[in-house]
């Protein structure tokens, strides 16, 4: 165990690597899935077939693949940005597919009357949308969110793999020194279960709170 | 005020409006009645475009309903609708339910959208339900919260999509109590109903509509006496036998 004690500032250093990439991250993907989501329910078919296109694009490839082609691919065509920065938006990019098809399945348990209720009122659209569905909607998928927001943290460590010093990173560098892999993996294994177990509290919570009498 | 000219729809195959021609004046309240799959609630609801038309046209006031976008919005703010399933919006308290449309559509106040929903709640009588949740009130209250929120955005007409058909029996009466009222300020109204009482009662004109036409328009006294076509002595003798 001393392995790991004797690290902790490093590894205390990788920890809020991994609450940045995730809260970014997971912040970015909320904001792009919610447009997806709309996109994926919009009468007009067009931009059904583009929300669907980004769904099936972003499901189809591994998380892994993306980051790398990002990570060497975009300076090649002249966009420069900071590692931690690349790794939060592909990660965003990433998740926002599925969280946009949790959000979809949401949206179709949204009885179709309190859609058009909203419409026969005079509500656009999108006002329909913003009001009335997606309130209801989220109610109901706030579990697979919260589930969606724990393999985010997980999938946060890929970013090892491109050179972002994240717990994992962290851990495997330690490791180097220490050759002491089950004590430091271990570590690193329960400062993930830690965040997991936030997220279950949270999620938990915020679904007998937000519980909808129908 | 309504105006239908030669409305034709179909579901798929199904041709279940078939050239449908009806007017509503100004103030007066027109009941649909006929068989189910006849196409009344099609039509009701063809009437704001939650249903789109196969062809013909729909005026209202004289200049074609829109198709889409905020042309067809601004339509829907101006027509009430009330529906079978009442669907109040799960997520808000009844006074919210009321209130929303006005704050976001015509864009009141908040002050001022609280002060006529409260109004208008308690003029169909449910003033002490305002901070329940739907799910917390009877099917009656419900479907009167329904029409105070229709009320909410000052309609020019209100339709109304089979209003009493998911109540217990014993609710019917005080939604149809609160109609009458409306037609009796001098609503413009479209009924489809089952409530034949109602039409005897409220109606300035009876449309009687079988297998995606109407079949016979007349004043209610007339038709429900005397009705001149063989659909409708049918329809009638077996609805007025129970």
């Amino acid at each position: 165990m001393s392995a790991f004690l004797d690290h902790l500032p490093q590894f205390w250093q990788g920890l809020v690597v991994t609450l940045q990439l995730t809260a970014a991250s997971f912040a970015g993907a909320a904001v792009v899935g919610l447009v997806i989501t709309a996109l994926r329910v919009s009468p007009v078919r067009v931009l059904r077939g583009i929300g669907t296109a980004y769904v099936e694009t972003f499901q189809n490839l591994p998380l892994l693949v993306l980051l790398v082609l990002a990570v060497f691919g975009l300076p090649e065509i002249g966009v420069k940005a900071g590692l931690l920065e690349t790794a939060i938006v592909v990660i965003a990019l990433y998740e926002a597919a599925y969280l946009a098809e949790a959000l979809r399945s949401g949206v179709n348990a949204v009885a179709a009357g309190q859609g058009e209720a909203a419409r026969a009122l005079g509500l656009t659209f999108s006002q329909s949308l913003r009001h009335v569905v997606l309130p209801q909607a989220l109610r109901t998928v706030i579990q697979p969110i919260g589930n969606i927001f724990i393999a985010l943290t997980m999938n946060t460590s890929l970013a090892a793999a491109v050179g972002v010093v994240e717990l994992t990173a962290t851990a495997n560098r330690v490791n180097l020194l220490e050759a002491q892999p089950i004590p430091i993996f271990v570590g690193a294994g329960l400062a993930y279960a830690l965040i997991a177990a936030c997220a279950g509290f949270v999620t938990g919570r915020l679904e007998r709170r937000l519980v909808m009498i129908r | 005020m309504i105006k239908v000219q030669g409305l034709n729809k179909w579901f798929g195959d199904q041709h279940v409006l078939r050239d449908i021609h009806l007017q509503v004046a100004q103030g007066e309240v027109v009941v649909v009645i006929g068989p189910s799959g006849s196409g009344k609630s099609t039509l009701c609801r063809c009437l704001n475009r939650l249903e789109t038309a196969g062809s013909g046209d729909i005026l209202i006031d004289g200049v074609p309903a829109p198709v889409e976008g905020r042309e067809l919005a601004g339509l829907r703010a101006d027509v009430g609708m009330v529906f079978q399933s009442f669907n109040l919006f799960q997520h808000k308290t009844v006074l919210e339910n009321v209130m929303l449309a006005p704050m976001k559509v015509r864009g009141d106040a908040r002050p001022e959208a609280e002060r006529t929903a409260r109004e208008l709640l308690a003029r169909v009588g449910i003033a002490e339900q305002a901070d329940k949740m739907p799910a917390q009130l009877s099917g009656g209250q419900q479907q009167r919260a329904a029409i105070a929120r229709a009320l909410a955005m000052r309609p020019r007409v209100m339709l109304f999509d089979e209003p009493t058909s998911a109540l217990d029996p014993e609710m019917v009466g005080e939604v149809l109590d609160v109609m009458t009222a409306l037609a009796a300020d001098g609503m413009t109204m479209v009924v489809v109903t089952h409530e034949m009482g109602f039409a005897r009662r409220a109606a300035d004109r009876v449309v009687f509509m079988d297998d995606g036409q109407i079949v016979e328009s007349a004043e209610p006294n007339a038709f429900f006496d005397a009705p001149r076509t063989d659909r409708a002595r049918d329809f009638l003798a077996k609805v007025l036998t129970h």
